[in-house]
């Protein structure tokens, strides 16, 4: 547990330079420097490290970073998706407080593989106190000569800069956020151009989530077959779950990939009151939830939770009891998309104000026979039929709510009140 | 409109982004000239915000418009942004948010009549490992509780 992201928690001042280096911190950035470490190496140890995009998607980030033009002329740019916002999910938050210096690493060396000299780190405008840890550690690692150009007498160069958001959860999706960092309101882009072809200022650009980036130098430092064999097939290494709800001991734990849900369970300190479980998101508001029966025989990996009729995510897993109603928590996500849908397509603009006009009418007592099969029918047109993921991740819980849970929202709708609340 | 402390801190911002794309720092910016002008924008501070970056007055607003961190009433000195979002619905924030409306006699987004708190009901802040919790200001309180939420509410000033 804690090998990677969370490596030097528990050490004094775990955020300093001075530990990081104790650690072996910047060990990989300062081979680079001296011209011992290749783009093609590191791409290389990335791909056999079976590292996947930490945001939620997925995606093999050594295949992503081998993407990028590295050889074609003009700026290229590095990311990081630090517009952490998903229900469930605050991992990111403790990787930026705890351990800054390894996101500016994992980005000067993406910023090296691909060839890239300017990064910035976009951090949700809410996280102030995040964002003053990282701005002093990339002061850090400038006054320590890491940073910058020619950066100790090498050829290489690479300057960091932090932005801010200012509080829109679509800012997430990757084009939104290159948007946002442009100064412009975070409506996501239509795709294809992808951002490695056209992406921050019209230039080459890779975006990577926190813990991706952060993952990045232990993956070269130990090997990415290391980081490979503490995972499963199809999902290397370790990953932060971040656990809360009704549990014990609600936090983050860096765990191997394939773990078993009930000995992450376990770990949060089990069901709190010696409450019986009831369902579990297990990879943020966005992933269908599952039934208790279902969680408990899964393992925390990407084919894992897919095997269980879900997604890992982002790896935030929301834990619910006996005592909750599911019209209840349905309702408030379907209110937080409505909120945040950035209202550029009409299927997921007018979709989620409907999806969540009809669950509060539910709620109010004022539900009508017909009310499921509308909410089916209305989560279906928003599926596959926007130009970002927000749309899908509004009809995704809809859809496993309903099919999971379905008598509680007959029964609300019936007699005008929870099932479970009574 | 804009102060000299302001521009110099938007001078700052507008360094980190290349040449002639001052435009990227108008997120920040509308917030300095926020926090300047009692915590709200309006038509005058937006415009004098677009002009300093030498943008349209509409792409300023529309940025002004689009993200929730900018306040077009009056809010008060401090902001209690109280997250109502699941893991905190799970871990009793309705309850919490009424009590903190009793407390306060204010419902959300109206502010106590001495000028002082206002209260937000918003979207997951992030921090679901410790809820439930609400944002003052910049800061995070988290873990809350009735005797915790007064203390704190208690020592604004």
């Amino acid at each position: 547990m804690n090998e990677v992201c969370f490596k030097n928690l528990t050490k004094d001042q775990c955020y300093s330079l001075k530990t990081y280096e104790a650690s072996g911190g910047y060990s990989v950035w300062r081979k680079i420097l001296k011209g011992q470490l290749t783009p093609e190496h590191i791409i290389d140890e990335l791909k056999v490290s079976g590292l996947r995009g930490r945001g939620g998607a997925g995606f093999p980030t050594g295949l992503k970073w081998s993407f990028m033009p590295r050889h074609s002329d003009g700026q290229k740019y590095v990311v990081c998706n630090s517009d952490e916002g998903e229900p469930g999910t605050c991992k990111d938050r403790d990787i930026l407080r705890f351990n800054p210096h390894a996101v500016i690493e994992g980005m000067a060396i993406g910023g090296f593989v691909m060839n890239a000299s300017v990064g910035y780190n976009y951090i949700r405008g809410e996280f102030m106190a995040p964002f003053y840890r990282f701005e002093d550690a990339l002061k850090e690692a400038y006054e320590a000569g890491l940073l910058g150009q020619n950066i100790n007498n090498s050829s290489v160069n690479f300057d960091l800069y932090t932005h801010l958001g200012a509080g829109a959860y679509i800012c997430g999706e990757e084009t939104a956020l290159l948007e946002s960092i442009e100064g412009k309101k975070g409506q996501p882009r239509f795709k294809p151009p992808f951002p490695a072809n056209v992406g921050l200022f019209g230039k080459s650009t890779t975006i990577n989530n926190t813990e991706s980036f952060a993952s990045v130098p232990e993956i070269i430092n130990r090997g990415g077959q290391w980081f490979a064999d503490v995972g499963v097939e199809n999902s290397g290494g370790c990953k932060l779950f971040s656990v809360s709800g009704h549990v014990k001991n609600p936090a983050n734990f860096e765990v191997p990939m394939g773990t078993p849900f009930k000995d992450l369970l376990k770990m949060a300190g089990g069901m709190r009151d010696g409450a019986q479980l009831k369902a579990v998101i297990p990879g943020g508001s966005s992933t269908p939830v599952l039934t208790a029966e279902v969680a408990m025989s899964m393992t925390m990996d990407y084919d894992g939770i897919e095997k269980a009729g879900s997604m890992l995510g982002a790896g935030s897993v929301i834990i619910m009891d006996e005592s909750t109603c599911m019209v209840a928590v349905l309702t408030r996500l379907a209110h937080f998309y409505y909120d945040e849908s950035c209202g550029q397509c009409t299927p997921c603009r007018e979709g989620t104000g409907w999806l969540y006009r009809v669950l509060k009418r539910i709620i109010d007592g004022n539900g009508k026979q017909g009310d499921i099969d509308l909410l089916l029918g209305v989560q279906d047109k928003i599926m596959g039929n926007t130009i970002c993921a927000l749309g899908d991740a509004a009809a995704m819980p809809v859809e496993s709510f309903l099919r999971n849970f379905r008598k509680e929202f007959e029964y609300y709708i019936k007699h005008g009140k929870s099932m479970v609340k009574g | 409109m804009i102060s000299t402390g302001a521009k110099k801190q938007i001078d700052a911002w507008i360094a980190k982004y290349p040449k002639d794309r001052q435009s990227s720092a108008v997120m920040q910016a509308l917030k300095i000239v926020q926090a300047e002008n009692g915590n709200r924008l309006n038509a005058d501070t937006i415009q004098a915000v677009a002009d300093y970056l030498n943008m349209p007055g509409i792409a300023a607003q529309e940025v002004a418009t689009f993200y929730e961190n900018y306040n077009h009433k009056k809010v008060g000195k401090y902001v209690i942004r109280f997250c109502h979002n699941i893991s905190c619905m799970l871990n009793g924030a309705d309850d919490l948010i009424a009590h903190l409306e009793n407390k306060l006699g204010v419902k959300t987004d109206e502010v106590t009549s001495d000028g002082l708190i206002s209260v937000k009901k918003v979207e997951c802040l992030g921090a679901c490992v410790g809820a439930p919790m609400f944002q003052i200001n910049d800061d995070y309180f988290e873990n809350l509780t009735i005797d915790k939420i007064d203390k704190i509410v208690d020592n604004l000033k």
